[in-house]
């Protein structure tokens, strides 16, 4: 029992309700957001020092014991993971203070963004499996705002298709409760990898947790992604960095903690269809990835494609193999809100998202250019940078149980992904200058700082593995080994 | 008496389905509206329909049915009618600002 397991949620909640009240002082609801997302940073640090020392964290709303009440669980996964939500949130939103307009943040854009943070931060910590489902429409509800929230006609040409898609996945979710809690008469996570351990997994429960994995594939935009390039491209830039580092994680994050605590007993079912799925993300988002000539549907193809290399790490399922995914997961949300954020200068500067009309703006923005590079460097994994020890766990780990094509598809798309960032490299910032300072859309002031926090963070991940990895390998001993979970939710049971 | 409302589940999710697949917008937002209805009737089914007094204290009885279906499902109905309440105004905004309801001009790829 722990109460500071609770405050993640309370923070950002309580920051949102009371910003409503402040919708015209602009300078109030930017003062409030960064005063509580610094503040929830610091909770999130503590807590990780906490169950570095003490194991895994536990909150018992209420004070009901846990298979009858709803149960927090503070555990180094779901921890790092919230860490790394915080940044990139912090980021994003001291971006979106200079390129969001007041247009939108007078119509209550600060607000929405805490409620995501809330369904985010929920979603992480819930040890219950309709609380998810509860925090889940809390984040894709806030979601579903801002992608529309301005009104431009794609933003609510795409937002139908985003709304709907989410609407049908949700009803699946429901109806996948429906069936678990008819076969076992839980909804507790630990209880129900308990009962299921107890009667064994039996083709019925490998169905629905295929189902299941069907639900958090949609959000994860796993071979399901074809929602994915359209929603994330009609937003402003600092909201769609957001979506891209943090809405398809939270799915990603369902499906780990599924498939490595509750349904982890027919691997040769659930996790090869896992590793063909993750086959095909990595093979189609690299497809995308390469024909595009336009910079945001670039970068949401690489989203596509770190999901499915993230996954082919749950499908080796070693504990080095999920310590990998754990820090490419990491590495993967503040990178790729580096690079929507670069992305979003270039456009913002050149006043178009294609690639050919942009050339040589090395000149007058070293700084920017050398940052996208940096940042395309790190996503494809070259050593000294972040993408590199999780790229190398996992591949190792692949390649030692045999997954072979796993292993040559996750090298070839790595391949792709610089391709096709570097594509953006040469084209936008090499070349002649058709840009000269008088021409350009918007002043870069105050916009690389967020930018420089998160490129620091980037070098820092891959400089001080030693450090991290400490955290990381906590992080998949708990995956790993599903009864140190059960024991922290459950002391009492047997 | 399952058996009954599991079929009858399944229809709803059938109708659903078809809605959705349709071309004209407020048919796809009447289908997310029946799908809603098929996943609250199924979990519903699924919690068991075995015969029991409500789950009130105050009335007498041996047994009870089983409260927590229904806790979720009130919660599920109030988080359904919130995101239909917003789709259709999405729905409504959209024909305004982009004149047709017509799935098909709305695919967005006039740009390529």
């Amino acid at each position: 029992m722990n109460n500071l397991v609770i405050l993640p949620i309370v923070i950002p909640l309580l920051a949102g309700v009371a910003l409503i009240f402040f919708r015209k002082q602009i300078r109030v609801q930017r003062y409030v957001t960064t005063l509580s997302l610094l503040l929830l940073a610091v909770v999130t640090m503590v807590l990780i020092q906490q169950v570095s020392d003490a194991g895994t964290q536990t909150l018992n709303l209420g004070g009901w014991d846990p298979p009858f009440g709803i149960v927090l669980v503070a555990d180094m996964f779901a921890l790092l993971l919230m860490l790394a939500t915080v940044i990139v949130a912090f980021c994003c939103v001291l971006y979106g203070f200079r390129t969001i307009g007041e247009a939108r943040e007078k119509h209550y854009l600060y607000p929405f963004i805490h409620f995501l943070l809330v369904g985010v931060m929920g979603s992480f910590l819930t040890g219950d499996l309709f609380n998810l489902f509860v925090f889940f429409e809390v984040m894709l509800l806030a979601s579903y705002i801002l992608v529309s929230l301005g009104g431009t006609k794609d933003q609510l040409r795409e937002s139908l298709k985003y709304v709907l898609i989410n609407i049908v996945s949700s009803m699946f979710f429901l109806v996948a409760i429906g069936y678990l809690y008819a076969i076992t008469g839980t909804l507790n996570f630990a209880d129900l990898s308990m009962r299921i351990a107890e009667t064994g997994q039996d083709g019925l429960i490998t169905t629905v947790a295929i189902f299941l994995l069907l639900v958090f594939a949609i959000k994860a935009a796993l071979l399901m992604y074809f929602w994915l390039p359209g929603a994330y491209v009609v937003p402003p830039m600092a909201i769609s960095a957001m979506f891209a580092a943090l809405l398809t994680k939270v799915g990603i994050y369902a499906i780990f903690r599924t498939f490595t605590l509750i349904f982890y007993h027919e691997p040769a079912v659930t996790h090869q269809l896992i590793a063909w799925l993750g086959i095909l993300t990595m093979i189609f988002g690299a497809i995308g990835a390469v024909a595009y000539w336009d910079v945001r549907k670039i970068l949401a193809y690489n989203v596509v494609i770190a999901v499915g290399f993230i996954f082919a790490g749950l499908a080796v399922f070693t504990e080095v193999a999920l310590a990998g995914s754990i820090y490419y997961l990491m590495h993967d949300m503040v990178v790729k809100a580096l690079l929507f954020l670069l992305g979003g200068v270039m456009i913002g500067l050149t006043g178009t998202d294609q690639l050919r009309k942009m050339s040589g703006m090395i000149r007058n923005h070293a700084a920017l250019g050398w940052m996208f590079f940096l940042a395309a460097l790190a996503l494809a994994g070259i050593p000294p940078l972040s993408g590199f020890i999780g790229k190398l766990l996992i591949l190792q780990g692949a390649i030692g149980e045999g997954f072979y094509i796993l292993a040559a598809v996750g090298l070839v798309t790595s391949l792709m992904v610089l391709y096709s960032v570097m594509k953006i490299f040469m084209n936008g910032f090499w070349g002649e200058n058709q840009l000269s300072v008088e021409d350009e859309r918007m002043s870069t002031r105050g916009l690389l700082f967020p930018c420089a926090i998160l490129a620091t963070i980037t070098v820092g991940l891959g400089l001080g593995v030693e450090w991290v990895n400490v955290y990381a390998l906590q992080a998949a001993e708990v995956l790993n080994n599903p009864q140190l979970y059960i024991e922290a939710v459950l002391p009492n049971a047997d | 008496m399952e058996i009954l409302m599991s079929v009858l589940a399944g229809v709803l999710f059938m109708a659903g389905t078809y809605l959705v697949l349709a071309k004209s917008l407020i048919r796809i937002v009447l289908g997310t509206a029946v799908l809603g209805h098929g996943a609250l009737l199924l979990l519903l089914t699924m919690g068991g329909l075995k015969t029991g007094a409500p789950p009130i204290l105050g009335i007498e009885s041996t047994a009870y049915t089983d409260p927590l279906p229904q806790a979720l499902i009130l919660t599920a109905i109030v988080i359904n009618f919130g995101v239909l309440g917003f789709f259709l105004v999405l729905a409504y905004r959209s024909y305004q600002e982009l004149g047709t309801d017509d799935m098909e001009q709305l695919r967005g790829t006039e740009d390529e």
